[in-house]
């Protein structure tokens, strides 16, 4: 009697079970659909880093075009370390990131102290107002702003020179200002982003420590030195490791659009994202492009993998998975 | 008495410790003061240079104080430039449909990654963050999207490719955890409530402010949206705003670099090539939008920045 109502009662609530189960599904249905199609789908596409990719002019489908190109084996990732471009967009990409995260760590949290510490509140407030703004426009406007200063004909500082009687700079055309100018087009976008994360950090911090060693007898720099610092270290780490996990790929509008695609500034601005945008699009040659974000996706891979063990040791709460 | 006076000065002695002096914070003042400067100081000077007159800007350049100044650029834009209107009309019609189906696809897949009864969580948790790691690069997802999913030339193409952002997940999946107690999903089952109706009766009220933190990302990643235009769209009646804006400068660059291969004749045609105010001007209608939605961006923004960067 007992065993009937038991498995009388044991197949409705599996049937409720299942039933939930199908619903929560059918709610991530959308966002798995467009996962497969645009995220998983293209995978496959890798194949073409290994081909020498040509158009099936018959029936130029995307699977005909792929079974018709000629395998090539690893002739294109060698193509790719032939050149002396390679090598240099690499040294780009890698360079600019480590300087970056760098100076984009310690002013960061440097400007976060410094709006914690300032005793008027609506002034601090003003300050990260104004620095955060940048981190809401696109590379096309920040590149008009940068125009406006540059550019050869009506640009600000053009106009100085020649007023000065000095020979006009070709910003576009020489090499040597862009180390420079794309790192402080970096740090003017993405500053008040970094400040306004560490400010945060700061902000909940117990303020009865501080009391505590103010009464003690701490200066307001022992204070910053022995509280702030230590409380924001955890934070500091994980998002600098995050950061060298991401250190192969850059931003492609800031390499793409404030040098104004200019081709002569290639060897300071062209990085792994540029190019493999360049190869396909301007060059025309699918499996070189391929093959460079192969090449850049499986280092990348690694490095995030190699990052998040590193947090995962440091804090396992912060780690990505 | 007494009291007052020892209260008086441990205050004193209080504030002059929590204080850092005063040479100290103008020296603080300087340096934020500086580099706020460099934040909006470029913007401004845009704002300038589009309303100069076109004479002032031959004649010095572009200044910070015009010989002339002028509203000729704007009602240029808003007169007789039909590309103009039409690409303010795409800009706000990819971000206001594209950031309405993007917040409900976020919050219908981070919603069941949430829940811990679900069976297949870890997959789908796992399914969605292998992306962030791995992908088929920029050629065959363009292969892809093009030739299989016909996103070509068309609002689709500038919308889809952007619907979906695991970064996204990770933020909405974090703000259900920290604000959502699980109990109020079991009680609201018991009660008869079927899957649909607790997420959007009960859930979605309560996780408001991330909801708004994800659909300000999302506007503001189509808003300033440039990339996939240049990649899918050839039809200028379909050009975003920001796509018209490097269109531009582009077609100028390439007159003036082959200006001196292509002789005098079109190196008279660069120099009399409109604008210089109304491409400013452009830049500016851009801005403008954002600027009036920066308030809201930047509350709902910084908190939602912090929930996503306690974790990821």
């Amino acid at each position: 009697m007992s065993n009937s109502m038991v498995s009388a009662k044991s197949p409705s609530k599996g049937l409720a079970k299942r039933k939930k189960t199908i619903v929560l599904l059918s709610m991530l249905a959308p966002g798995a659909i467009w996962l497969v199609l645009l995220r998983y789908l293209p995978m496959f596409g890798i194949v073409i880093a290994f081909q020498k990719f040509t158009i099936y002019t018959k029936a130029p489908t995307l699977l005909n075009n792929i079974i018709h190109s000629k395998w090539v084996g690893f002739k294109n990732f060698e193509f790719l370390f032939a050149t002396s471009d390679s090598w240099n967009m690499i040294r780009n990409t890698v360079g600019y990131n480590a300087l970056w995260i760098v100076l984009g760590t310690v002013i960061a949290v440097a400007f976060a102290i410094m709006l914690s510490l300032i005793t008027k509140k609506f002034v601090a407030k003003t300050y990260q107002t104004l620095m955060f703004f940048p981190y809401f426009l696109s590379w096309v406007v920040a590149s008009y702003f940068l125009m406006a200063f540059l550019d050869p004909t009506y640009g600000l500082i053009s106009h100085l020179q020649k007023q000065a009687g000095m020979e006009v700079t070709q910003w576009y055309f020489i090499n040597k200002p862009w180390p420079i100018i794309l790192t402080i087009a970096y740090l003017w976008k993405n500053i008040g982003y970094s400040t306004v994360l560490y400010l945060a950090a700061i902000t909940g911090i117990d303020s009865s420590q501080y009391e505590a060693a103010s009464i003690d007898g701490a200066s307001k720099w022992q204070q910053i030195r022995y509280i702030t610092i230590p409380h924001l270290k955890p934070m500091i780490i994980i998002l600098f490791i995050m950061s060298v996990g991401r250190i192969i790929n850059s931003d492609f509008g800031l390499f793409y659009q404030v040098p104004k695609n200019s081709g002569p500034l290639f060897p300071t601005t062209q990085v792994m994202d540029t190019y493999v945008y360049r190869a396909f699009m301007a060059t025309n040659n699918p499996g070189m492009s391929t093959a460079a974000s192969l090449l850049q996706n499986v280092v990348g891979f690694f490095c995030v993998l190699t990052a998040n063990s590193i947090v995962r040791k440091i804090d396992e709460e912060s780690s990505l998975f | 008495m007494k009291s007052d006076t020892v209260k008086f000065v441990l205050a004193k002695r209080k504030s002059r410790m929590n204080s850092i002096g005063l040479p100290a914070e103008v020296v603080i003042n300087i340096i934020l003061g500086l580099f706020c400067l460099l934040c909006v100081v470029p913007f401004i000077f845009v704002v300038i240079i589009s309303f100069s007159a076109e004479d002032s800007i031959r004649e010095i350049g572009y200044s910070f104080r015009p010989i002339k100044w002028s509203l000729e650029a704007y009602k240029f834009a808003f007169t007789s430039n039909k590309g103009i209107w039409r690409s303010y009309f795409n800009s706000f019609f990819i971000t206001i449909l594209g950031t309405a189906l993007s917040v409900l696809i976020c919050v219908l897949y981070s919603y069941p990654l949430f829940r811990k009864d679900f069976k297949y969580r870890k997959f789908f948790t796992f399914f969605c963050f292998f992306t962030m790691l791995f992908g088929g690069g920029l050629v065959p997802t363009y292969y892809v999207s093009k030739n299989i999913l016909g996103l070509n030339d068309n609002y689709a193409a500038l919308i889809v490719p952007a619907l979906f952002n695991p970064f996204n997940i990770i933020v909405m999946r974090t703000f259900f955890q920290s604000s959502v107690p699980t109990e109020l999903i079991e009680a609201a089952a018991i009660d008869g409530s079927g899957e649909y109706n607790t997420l959007f009766k009960i859930i979605v009220p309560i996780a408001k402010p991330g909801i708004a933190t994800i659909a300000l990302l999302n506007a503001l990643a189509y808003w300033n949206e440039w990339y996939l235009a240049m990649l899918y769209i050839r039809t200028e009646e379909l050009y975003p705003l920001q796509y018209l804006l490097m269109r531009s400068q582009q077609n100028i660059d390439f007159l003036t670099r082959n200006a001196t291969m292509l002789g005098s004749e079109i190196a008279k045609i660069v120099n009399d090539l409109p604008q210089q105010n109304l491409r400013m001007a452009l830049a500016v209608l851009i801005v403008v939008p954002i600027a009036f939605a920066y308030p809201f961006f930047q509350r709902f923004i910084i908190s939602g920045l912090t929930v996503g960067s306690v974790k990821g």
